[in-house]
């Protein structure tokens, strides 16, 4: 028996996160029979899936006749710089034409073309118009349909403003969590059968982001401590627009749906830069180059008062912007006092999205550790070195139903897993109290705003080795003083974010550490890792991962060779290159 | 770029009381109420319970009473208000702590309402459903909804009533409207809304309107056509003054019995 005080909740499948891929994973789970619980951070509804504005990215051909899945693979690949997991990527583009009509049939109401079909946009390195939406708003539609169909969905349940902060395993397998209640601080003991994480990402530690304050890397900090593997962790996408001004709103993203409807992208002298980046695609170039090309206008001195470039979509009837793009209309007239139907936005590339994360199975989402799955931004493969826009909405309904099924089926007829250790248990409480009793430690604040700092300097949009190794000195460093901080002056156990952000250090740290460890062996420039020291591409590179472990002596990182792609798939790169040469211009 | 500095007075408590407590806050331009909050918080006072998520007024987490008036603090510039301004919890939910209240309630009748229901014909056919733009955007103006709540904090019937138990509020009369309006939805929620979510208790003073971050028109678009739905049903005038006559027919049988 344990010494710490908790209590104790059984279920057969416990989702960590309630986004998108938690929730399609929650219903496909109790489909599939499982009792299932969903844990979430924040409470139901508000996860950063909301911010997804674009659209959702599937070859349902409804606009462009020509589409196909064979496309929308060699787009998602040749958009990853061909590091992506060959069949994750061929299952997604297979199956997510039928996961968006699945939507519609739970309730979802996306735009329409003329002929009533579902209405298709135009968007960065996708082939053919392929992103079905919802004015801007896809990310909400998605979540709210996702939502209302869970809580209707018989067998699921949801623990709101509860944060995971340890997984449990018996026999080498995982057996449970342990988690905290915001509100008061209770520790809640889970026991389950198959645990998904769902968890998102870690753009947290950057300073200039588009993520919420979630978004801290709990769940590839949960899967590295107990053991799981992790890859593409040097893989992180900077968005090329997000707002540069008024100071306060730095890093909110506008979304590419601006630029899937004509937006450009101007420098202060008028010129429109992409041309000298990526002629045949423009604005339209994956999210990399963009990224990169605007960091390069700005310093070659031709960038706007704010240090970003022009986006203009002022040609556009207002009629039309304000329909197609209300909520960017309103966030700039309300935020920035700019009427986008009259004046150019200003903006700069914000930190966005983890194309790293959890090393899973293609078909299952199961990672290396028995019982553990993982399934949305928190998984890895699928994006390779660069995710395409849309494909991160299309990814957490196909990967979420996916680990959904195969974490029940795990489950199905057998009894729950004995043998947690109580020690365990107690040792992990005991590192949750700790802040709570150094009060007058060092506020987690300060060292979180650190963090910030390190990544922001050090793994920039073109980083190099010195820097890298100077920031991973940095990172260790406050890793030992996030163990003795405390929780900023107050000891309360209610509602305390000076002690829930003790917390959240841990894991940004762990994701931080394995960011630069893996960069620093990346020795060449491919999709969102750019390395001034390498500039170029390193061909022997393209079949290699960089994947985390957890060893006695601390973190390491290994390359690893990928299989190569059967024929028929890379027989659809290969048209997909010899018809397009988008990369020839970079 | 700190320009000035502000007065930023901010009710802390929790269930058993509590008072403002005044915070001088540095101002930087394009600041909003949210960001003041946070600096507080990671300044000053590092147990300041509160909610928020996206920064962008998409997510409905950081609602709040600014000036006393319901607002979501992301999306409320500094330069709105002089020098000072008081920041509290809406007051129509229970305080857990601070700035962060018991919304639970919202989602146990979001769980009451009948799900989207499609016609068995449009379940079970493998094609592609069909339904133009100008069918589906009436629905879409309610699907806007972000789920902040302040349409449920402003609401007299909950606010000054407490009429929880007798009223859905504004947002679930949106929702229900988001659901009867879908051009794919055969369900019928007219009884539903005649009982369990007291439609009758709107009194359309339009103050929901006037408070939701995302202008849906609730009581011109959502509850006043709900309304017209239910007279349909409930109250038809001419059965009105139908038993009107029954009324005065029984009380004449009384007089000359």
């Amino acid at each position: 028996m344990s010494a710490a005080q908790y209590e104790t909740v059984e279920t057969d499948v416990l989702v960590l996160g309630a986004g998108g891929a938690g929730l399609r994973a929650a219903i496909a789970a109790a489909e599939g029979g499982a009792r299932v619980l969903i844990v979430c951070k924040s409470l139901l509804g508000k996860a950063h899936t909301v911010m997804a504005e674009g659209g959702v990215a599937a070859a349902m051909h409804n606009v462009a006749y020509q589409d196909s899945w064979e496309v929308h693979f060699a787009d998602t690949m040749k958009g990853g710089k061909l590091i992506n997991d060959w069949r994750m990527a061929e299952i997604h583009a297979r199956e997510s034409p039928e996961r968006v009509l699945e939507l519609e049939r739970w309730g979802a109401v996306f735009d329409r073309t003329w002929q009533g079909r579902i209405h298709q946009r135009p968007f960065g390195a996708h082939t053919y118009p392929r992103l079905a939406h919802i004015g801007d708003r896809t990310g909400l539609e998605l979540i709210r349909t996702l939502q209302d169909r869970a809580v209707h969905t018989s067998g699921v349940d949801v623990n709101m403003e509860v944060t995971a902060f340890r997984l449990l395993k018996a026999d080498g397998r995982i057996a449970g969590a342990l988690a905290y209640r915001r509100s008061d601080g209770s520790v809640i003991m889970y026991r389950c059968g198959a645990l998904i994480l769902a968890s998102g990402g870690a753009g947290r530690m950057y300073r200039v982001t588009s993520n919420s304050w979630e978004s801290t890397g709990d769940g590839t900090a949960l899967a590295y401590e107990a053991g799981a593997q992790l890859r593409d962790m040097e893989m992180v996408q900077f968005h090329p627009t997000g707002m540069v001004w008024p100071a306060g709103v730095r890093g909110i993203l506008v979304t590419e749906g601006v630029r899937g409807e004509g937006g450009v992208l101007r420098n202060k002298d008028g010129e429109r830069f992409m041309e000298r980046y990526d002629r045949d695609r423009m604005e339209l170039s994956s999210r990399d180059v963009v990224a990169r090309a605007i960091n390069s206008e700005v310093l070659a001195g031709r960038g706007t008062p704010h240090s970003g470039a022009f986006l203009d979509i002022t040609h556009r009837k207002p009629e039309y912007i304000k329909s197609k793009l209300p909520s960017m209309y309103e966030q700039f007239l309300k935020l920035a006092n700019v009427d986008i139907t009259k004046q150019p936005m200003e903006v700069a590339p914000t930190i966005h999205y983890a194309m790293g994360g959890v090393r899973v199975d293609a078909e299952t989402g199961a990672s290396t550790v028995p019982g553990l799955y993982a399934a949305g931004e928190v998984a890895s493969g699928l994006h390779g070195a660069n995710r395409l826009g849309g494909n991160s909405l299309s990814d957490l309904l196909v990967f979420g139903k996916r680990a959904g099924e195969a974490a029940a089926a795990a489950v199905r007829g057998k009894s729950q897993e004995a043998g947690i250790d109580p020690a365990d248990v107690d040792e992990a409480i005991a590192e949750l109290m700790g802040p709570i009793s150094r009060p007058t430690g060092e506020n987690p604040f300060a060292v979180q705003a650190e963090i910030q700092d390190v990544m922001s300097t050090h793994a920039p949009i073109v980083r190099d080795g010195p820097g890298l190794e100077a920031g991973l000195k940095k990172i260790l460093e406050l890793h030992a003083r996030a163990e003795k901080c405390g929780t900023g002056g107050s000891s309360t156990l209610a509602f305390n974010p000076g002690w829930h952000t003790a917390q959240d250090l841990h894991s940004m740290l762990v994701n931080a550490e394995a960011l630069l460890r893996s960069a620093l062996e990346r020795r060449e420039s491919r999709g969102a890792h750019a390395r001034s020291d390498f500039p170029d591409t390193a061909d022997e590179l393209t079949d290699v991962n960089y994947v985390v472990g957890k060893s006695a002596h601390g973190m390491q990182v290994r390359a690893e060779m990928r299989p190569p792609m059967p024929d028929y798939l890379a027989e659809a790169v290969h048209h997909s290159y010899a018809r397009y040469t988008p990369e020839a211009t970079e | 770029m700190e320009i000035s500095t502000l007065d930023l007075k901010i009710w802390r408590g929790d269930a058993q009381g509590g008072q403002l407590v005044s915070y001088r806050v540095p101002v930087r331009e394009g600041m909003v109420v949210l960001d003041a909050v946070l600096w507080v918080q990671a300044n000053m006072a590092s147990d300041l319970a509160v909610r928020w998520n996206c920064k962008a007024a998409k997510c409905g987490s950081c609602s709040a009473e600014i000036q006393g008036f319901p607002r979501l603090m992301c999306k409320t510039p500094l330069t709105e208000y002089e020098d000072s301004l008081t920041v509290g919890p809406m007051k129509a939910f229970p305080i857990v702590k601070d700035l962060v209240t018991d919304i639970s309630w919202n989602y146990e009748v979001n769980k009451e309402i009948p799900p989207f229901t499609p016609s068995d014909n449009d379940l079970s056919s493998s094609e592609p459903w069909r339904m133009q733009q100008t069918d589906v955007e009436r629905a879409m103006e309610f699907r806007k909804c972000i789920e902040c709540f302040l349409c449920q904090d402003v609401c007299h019937v909950l606010r000054a009533h407490d009429m929880k138990s007798a009223f859905y509020g504004p947002r679930y009369m949106v929702r229900i409207a988001a659901l009867e309006m879908h051009p794919k939805d055969v369900l019928d929620r007219r009884p539903l809304l005649n009982g369990k979510a007291g439609i009758g208790y709107c009194n359309v003073t339009k103050c929901c309107t006037e408070v939701c971050p995302e202008h849906i028109k609730i009581t011109d678009n959502a509850i006043i056509p709900l309304k017209e739905r239910m007279d349909d049903v409930y109250f038809d005038p001419i059965r009105a003054v139908g038993r009107l006559f029954r009324k005065n027919r029984k009380s004449e049988s009384k007089e000359r019995s």
